[in-house]
Formats: C-alpha cells, sequence, structure tokens
C-alpha cells in the first residue's frame, strides 16, 4: 500500500470539506475491498476519509409499516442477525448473512457496498429489487437510477450515502450460485413481489454492466409467481460477464436456474 | 504518521505509526505479538484473525489508525498464565492442527463463534462458519472436533455456573 494520510472526520459537512479540499481522496468504511484493493495498489488515495464516525451515517436499523431503513455504516452482521428485519424481509437479512464470512461480516457496511457496485456483490440485488431509496448528503436516489455499471453509480464526486429505505415486499427470495473459491457470487437473483403486486427481478454477478433487472422474467412472474412460469426463459449470454471461472454461456444458464430458485424459496435465501 | 493507541490483550500500547499501517502489522511488528499470522494477506485465509471490540475480525484488512481506541484480543490474550483457554486446549488435546500456521487464526475465530452461539453449535455449523479460515493441511476434521469438544465444555460450565452459584 502506497503512502496515504487517514482523516476520521465527525460530521458529514466535515467530510464533504475534506474531499473537496483535497486532490485525490477516497471515502472509506469497512474497508473490505477498498483496504484489500490499496493493499495490491490498484487504487493510491492520498486521502483516506473514513465515514463510519458521522452520526447520520451511524450503524442503525428502523422498520416501520412500509419501510426498512438501514445507515450505511451499518456492517452486514448487524443486517443479518436483526429480528425486526428477519420479520419482514427475510431474503434481505439472509443476503446479508451470505456475504463474505464471518470476519468479513464484522466489518463490511451496507453503504461500502453499495456504493462500491461491484458487480458481484450482494447487496445492489436487493437494493434494486426492493426499489429502494439511496438517500445521501445531498438528495434521494431511485435505485433505478442509482446503479450505472460496473462500479458505477449515480453518486457524484464526494458525495456521500448516507442510508438506504428498502420498500417492504409482500415477499422476496434470493438465490446464489457462488464462486466457490472467492465466494462472490458468479450469479444470483433476488426476486420480489411488491404490495402493490408488481415483481422485480434483479440480477448481481452476472452482467457485463453490473446488477440488472431481467424484465423478461418479471413479465412472466407478474403473469404467474411461479418457478414454472420461467420454464423456457433464457437471457443472452452477450449480456453476462465472461471469466475463466464461468464463461458467458454457463452464467446465462446459472441466472435462469437462479431465478427460478429465488421463486421457489420466496421468504428466504438460497445459498450454493 | 498517526500516535494509536490500541488495547492489547489489556495492555494499552501507544505506537506512532503510518497512517497505511495494517493492525497486523502494528500487532506483530510494532508490539511485537507474533502469535498473529499473516498468511494470504488479502483477506481469505482468516490467519491473521483477533477480536477488535469482542469481534472477530481479519486484522489484514484494518487500518491500526481507525482502531485507534479500540480492544484489541490476540492469540496470546488467551491462556490464564499457565493454564490454557478451553479452546487452545481442545485443539492440544485433539490435534487440531499440523504445521499450526493457521491455528491462530482458527482458535480466534473459534472462540468468536462459540461465544455467538453460546456453545450451541453442532458439526455443519461449525464448518459453515470456518469458511473464513484456511488450514491447508489437515483437511479440518481434528479442528471440527476441537470447536465442537469446546462448545461442548462451554454449555456444560453454562449449566454448572448456577449451582457454583449456589454452593
Amino acid at each position: 500500500m502506497y503512502a496515504t494520510t487517514y482523516h476520521k472526520p465527525m460530521s458529514l459537512s466535515e467530510a464533504i470539506e475534506l474531499f473537496e479540499g483535497s486532490e485525490d481522496a477516497s471515502y472509506l468504511s469497512g474497508g473490505h475491498t477498498l483496504i484489500p484493493t490499496l493493499k495490491s495498489r490498484l487504487a493510491a488515495p492520498q486521502h483516506l476519509i473514513d465515514v463510519r464516525n458521522i452520526p447520520e451515517l451511524a450503524s442503525s436499523i428502523e422498520v416501520t409499516a412500509n419501510k426498512v431503513i438501514i445507515g450505511s455504516a451499518t456492517r452486514h452482521h448487524i443486517v443479518a442477525s436483526s429480528k425486526e428485519i428477519q420479520a419482514v424481509v427475510p431474503a434481505l437479512s439472509g443476503l446479508a448473512g451470505s456475504i463474505g464470512d464471518v470476519q468479513v461480516r464484522h466489518m463490511g457496511t451496507i453503504g461500502g457496498s453499495t456504493a462500491n457496485n461491484d458487480p458481484a456483490a450482494d447487496y445492489p440485488s436487493a437494493v434494486l429489487s426492493l426499489d429502494a431509496t439511496v438517500h445521501t448528503d445531498r438528495r434521494e436516489i431511485p435505485a433505478e437510477e442509482y446503479f450505472q455499471g460496473l462500479y458505477t453509480t449515480a453518486l457524484e464526486p464526494g458525495e456521500i450515502l448516507v442510508r438506504i429505505e428498502f420498500n417492504i415486499p409482500e415477499i422476496a427470495g434470493y438465490a446464489k450460485f457462488r464462486n466457490p473459491a472467492s465466494r462472490y457470487s458468479m450469479a444470483a437473483a433476488f426476486v420480489s413481489k411488491h404490495r402493490d403486486g408488481h415483481i422485480r427481478v434483479a440480477i448481481t454477478g452476472a452482467g457485463n454492466e453490473g446488477v440488472f433487472r431481467w424484465t423478461e422474467a418479471e413479465e412472466r412472474l407478474t403473469e404467474s409467481l411461479t418457478a414454472e412460469a420461467l420454464e423456457g426463459l433464457t437471457i443472452d449470454p452477450s449480456r453476462m460477464m465472461g471469466d475463466m471461472h464461468a464463461p458467458t454461456d454457463y452464467r446465462a444458464h446459472l441466472v435462469a436456474v437462479m431465478t427460478r430458485r429465488a421463486v421457489q424459496n420466496l421468504g428466504g435465501t438460497h445459498i450454493l | 504518521m498517526s500516535r494509536v493507541t490500541i488495547t492489547i490483550n489489556g495492555k494499552a500500547e501507544t505506537r506512532d505509526v503510518e497512517d497505511r499501517t495494517l493492525l497486523v502489522q502494528f500487532i506483530r511488528e510494532h508490539v511485537g505479538l507474533t502469535g498473529t499470522h499473516v498468511g494470504c494477506d488479502t483477506t481469505q485465509c482468516g490467519a491473521c484473525t483477533v477480536h477488535l471490540d469482542g469481534r472477530a475480525v481479519k486484522s489484514c484488512t484494518v487500518l491500526a489508525v481507525a482502531a485507534d481506541g479500540s480492544q484489541v484480543m490476540t492469540i496470546e490474550g488467551l491462556a490464564d498464565g499457565a493454564t490454557l483457554h478451553p479452546m487452545q486446549q481442545a485443539f492440544h488435546e485433539h490435534h487440531g492442527l499440523q504445521c499450526g500456521y493457521c491455528t491462530p487464526g482458527m482458535i480466534m475465530a473459534s472462540v468468536d463463534m462459540v461465544r455467538r452461539h453460546d456453545g450451541e453449535l453442532d458439526e455443519h455449523t461449525v464448518r459453515h462458519e470456518l469458511e473464513g479460515n484456511i488450514c491447508r493441511c489437515t483437511g479440518y476434521h481434528n479442528i471440527v472436533k476441537a470447536v465442537l469438544d469446546a462448545a461442548g465444555k462451554h454449555r456444560a460450565a453454562k449449566t454448572a455456573a448456577p449451582v457454583e452459584a449456589a454452593e
């Protein structure tokens, strides 16, 4: 890791001032993507601005009649073990409990994962499927507009993700096929039936533009929320990532299988 | 450079370190506690597992400066003088190691696991929750036996404790 200067602002305004006053700064949350990236010298910001002590981002979970609201510095293990979330969206707490391993879940945060938008990250699929709203220091961004490609989001330079508001669905399910070595998703599907009846299918780990909605699957599942309704439906391999772990046609196959599995496991998760 | 104070195994340790210093470097190179190992240095193998404010974390992926003011427990802090911690004793009795490189991380992760489940563990759970710790020698069999044994002793101590209190 190249030399860097660490800052620990205690307010949003202090953090933004630090960011804007630096030529080359990066926000730091749980650090479980950023620190490995720094160690491999793929990034070398001169300033690291640790956002975990800012009160607005503080670890917090609030469940209202229609929403689950999570502060962005909330660590995965807190979401995974939240009885309140387990009661209303078990697929969301189950997703959090399937990220990385125990030690990683003790440090990684929902805000960090969502701001980074790794194409194999878990949370982006829940944000997109549950029609979440991303709240920042300056505005609200609907999930539909938030994700803009690999590691790319609507966040402007210096903008801080403060909290995420998920809609509580009628029911949701999450199914994931992991790379057996890295444990990152090779294909995962988050399927939600919202209270007004609309269906959202979000796919992560597979798309060559990061997380995306599989609208053809949504149309089928609107007719009938069953795995049978997806019979014969395939996705174009040219939309998939291909690498040494899984070529595009295999990932396309996995997307269809994981979507069916998510439907078969509504109200929970199915992690392979 | 930053002045960082971390309480390690109950003792406050203050050092002036570069901001890029990792917690594991602080523990090993600045404080000299070399029981915590660096295996992969990429957040995968778990050899560097320590308890940070009571929770198992991979100390190769935490900045020392970010842990300023925290409490850290390393493998050196587990034993009570010459008496091994029950998890250390169980690894000893079941020979839950071969080369021993992963052992400090395995033990710190296992102590955390017993705490989180209050000793209520079965083999499936132990194997699943050790996914963040990699052993390249023994195939995990004796490690899992050791963790289950220590978990059993934890449960027994829980049941015994009220009786002792009554006495």
